[in-house]
């Protein structure tokens, strides 16, 4: 197997262990096991698979509500993120974050966020950031096609563009924010268009096709390291889940997600392509089904077998000190 | 140490000059930062000595916020700039659904050292959008420190302990007194946080305050004095995290108290305070605690008008008077 070809391998472990991950959490949580709301990530795997294995481990990263995938793509230990989905003690964030509110600071990921389009901003000061310590690290967003409507989307990309900041804004449009439609709340069919507006490069790709994705970031980030200024990527994907777990989804007809389910499912796509390259045999196909399917398995033994944090731990945390 | 006669300006300024010579990861951001080195010429010479590190922004209340917080997740200490108070509401997600939070939703992973300075208050016609004291919000948000200076040595000494802090502070600091002038020590000091400072000493009533309200109590002790009236003049400082310890030591003595703020009356820090000695000091008082604040409506722009809603130095007298039945 060529180098390359090691690599291909290694996107297509981490889409299944993405699309694993997910559809775990869907059953977990339909059988109680987790509490709130969870957002799964199912059918976009390309897009963040693509995105991320463009970038170094010191890059940094914002994600959002829907950030399991993004976690994983970027190194997550599947451990700590099913442990905090749990509320276990052992878990990213203690217990405090959940499924909305993972991150890993060593890894540069800066957090999901609850609040739509909330990573911009921030996305924005690690760009600042890396350009006022001269390093020549990257910063990237997560967003969706809901989130391009807010205005802080508009503050975030024209304050990227006239300091020129390394930034790569990835737009994953899945076709609905929450329940309402992007041909209806858009006023553009393509969002990435938006970005001339700013003097920021935008460019559209197939975000269920991980080779297209990746070529595209690629671009982008080599751009951001050479100190040539922001890009915004609309990675074209869908939602196969409900926005939730538990979404009557009345907004979609079934034969619509059935579509993109059976045509165009970016595993299988990525699957049937490395199958017919000769670097994915029905037996390493197999194989990495089962050990991804193992090491969840353990994972969420893991965090079973973890304790819940004591109560009075709600009172940790907030503070690096305070004396009143 | 020798000290000198500074405005609250020239104090900001010395404080930055000296926390940015220390701490190249120290940076200024906001709007109209350099061509007049602050709209109240609060910093003075930074633009020349820091050229790189005093960044103007658009007017983008949103992405200024978030860029500090974003940079100060990222290795920088940013001293965010809102201009006026007011505009904090443009960029309220991102203090305190974000800011105030991240820390704590993180489980601890990352601390957040930012200054959010905010210049606030009335008093200067600039009527309901540009006169707000908002700093009650802010108590009432978990995870933002609040800072309340009132004379030029409490600024010096406290922005520096609010820059060395590795927790978000909230600045808020007087417009009126920016050109108020005081003894700033020369030396390089810090006022931690928490630390109120007794600056009057009286047996008969502790007049609690901060900020603008410190000078309404300051004026009005020499005619309390000719009513006989000998007040005690607590500068809170800061009020998160808040000294009760001074604030009972006080009460202790004095039995009486009133709870100054320019900030209007209904969910006030006077509400909080006033909650607090009840709770906790019931049985040294001799009479209700009175508090002296805003009327509850926004600022009006006539001078008449404006003058009415905002608290005087004889509001002052009044309440003190009132607690001390005389």
């Amino acid at each position: 197997m060529t180098n390359q070809d090691q690599d291909y391998i290694s996107y297509y472990r981490t889409m299944v262990t993405i699309r694993q991950f997910e559809t775990l959490a869907g059953e977990l949580f339909a059988a109680a096991k987790i509490p709130g709301f969870i957002h799964l990530s199912i059918g976009q795997e390309a897009s963040a698979v693509g995105v991320c294995s463009c970038l170094r481990s010191d890059d940094y990263l914002t994600t959002t509500h829907r950030g399991h995938g993004h976690m994983i793509a970027k190194g997550a230990d599947v451990k700590k993120m099913v442990a905090e989905i749990f509320g276990k003690k052992t878990g990213y964030c203690k217990g405090k974050g959940g499924s909305m509110h993972i991150a890993d600071f060593s890894l540069g990921i800066l957090g999901a966020n609850g609040v739509v389009a909330g990573g911009l901003p921030i996305v924005t000061g690690a760009g600042v950031s890396i350009k006022m310590r001269k390093t020549d690290q990257v910063a990237v967003c997560f967003y969706g096609d809901g989130a391009a409507n807010r205005g802080t989307v508009h503050e975030a990309m024209n304050m990227a563009s006239i300091w020129k900041l390394p930034i790569v804004f990835v737009i994953e449009n899945n076709h609905y924010a929450s329940t309402t439609p992007q041909n209806y709340a858009c006023s553009v069919s393509d969002i990435h268009s938006r970005s001339a507006s700013y003097n920021i490069p935008g460019t559209a790709v197939d975000g269920n096709n991980v080779l297209k994705v990746r070529e595209v970031t690629l671009k982008a980030v080599q751009r951001a390291r050479k100190g040539d200024g922001p890009s915004a990527i609309e990675s074209k994907t869908y939602r196969i889940r409900g926005h939730f777990e538990g979404d009557p989804q009345k907004y979609r007809t079934e034969s619509e997600v059935a579509a993109w389910k059976n045509k165009n499912d970016p595993i299988k796509r990525f699957g049937d392509y490395l199958a017919q390259k000769k670097i994915l045999t029905k037996e390493l196909n197999q194989q990495i089904w089962h050990e991804v399917q193992y090491e969840l398995k353990e994972a969420v033994a893991f965090a079973e077998q973890s304790p819940y944090p004591e109560p009075q731990e709600a009172l940790d945390d907030l503070w690096v000190n305070y004396h009143s | 140490m020798s000290d000198r006669i500074l405005s609250c300006s020239a104090a900001l300024a010395e404080a930055l000059h000296e926390e940015m010579s220390r701490d190249e990861t120290i940076f200024i951001l906001g709007e109209d930062l350099t061509a007049h080195a602050g709209i109240f010429g609060q910093f003075k010479g930074l633009p020349e000595k820091f050229p790189d590190r005093i960044i103007d922004t658009p007017i983008s209340e949103t992405a200024i916020l978030g860029v500090g917080l974003g940079s100060a997740l990222t290795g920088m200490r940013p001293f965010v700039d809102l201009h006026f108070s007011d505009f904090v509401t443009c960029c309220m997600d991102e203090l305190a659904n974000q800011t105030a939070k991240i820390r704590y939703m993180f489980g601890g992973q990352v601390n957040v050292p930012m200054v959010i300075w905010c210049p606030d208050g009335g008093g200067l016609r600039a009527a309901a959008q540009h006169s707000q004291s908002l700093e009650a919000w802010f108590v009432h948000t978990p995870g933002l420190k609040v800072v309340v200076p009132s004379e030029p040595a409490d600024v010096k000494g406290l922005i520096k302990a609010a820059i060395r802090d590795d927790d978000p502070v909230m600045v808020f600091q007087h417009k009126k007194l920016f050109a108020r002038q005081g003894k700033v020590p020369e030396n390089d000091f810090t006022i931690p946080l928490g630390q109120a400072a007794t600056k009057r000493e009286g047996k008969d009533v502790s007049l609690l305050c901060y900020g603008s309200g410190f000078y309404l109590c300051t004026e009005a002790v020499k005619e309390l004095g000719h009513l006989n009236v000998d007040v005690e003049v607590v500068d809170l400082r800061t009020l998160k995290p808040l000294d009760m310890d001074t604030v009972a030591h006080s009460i202790k003595k004095t039995h009486r108290a009133v709870v100054v703020h320019e900030a209007c009356l209904t969910g006030g820090f006077g509400a909080e305070l006033t909650a607090r000695i009840q709770d906790e000091l019931f049985d040294y008082l001799d009479a209700p605690v009175k508090r002296v604040a805003a009327k509850d409506v926004p600022i009006p722009f006539s001078p008449p008008l404006e003058d009415y809603v905002l608290p005087k130095v004889s509001d002052v007298v009044r309440a003190a008077r009132t607690v001390a039945y005389r």
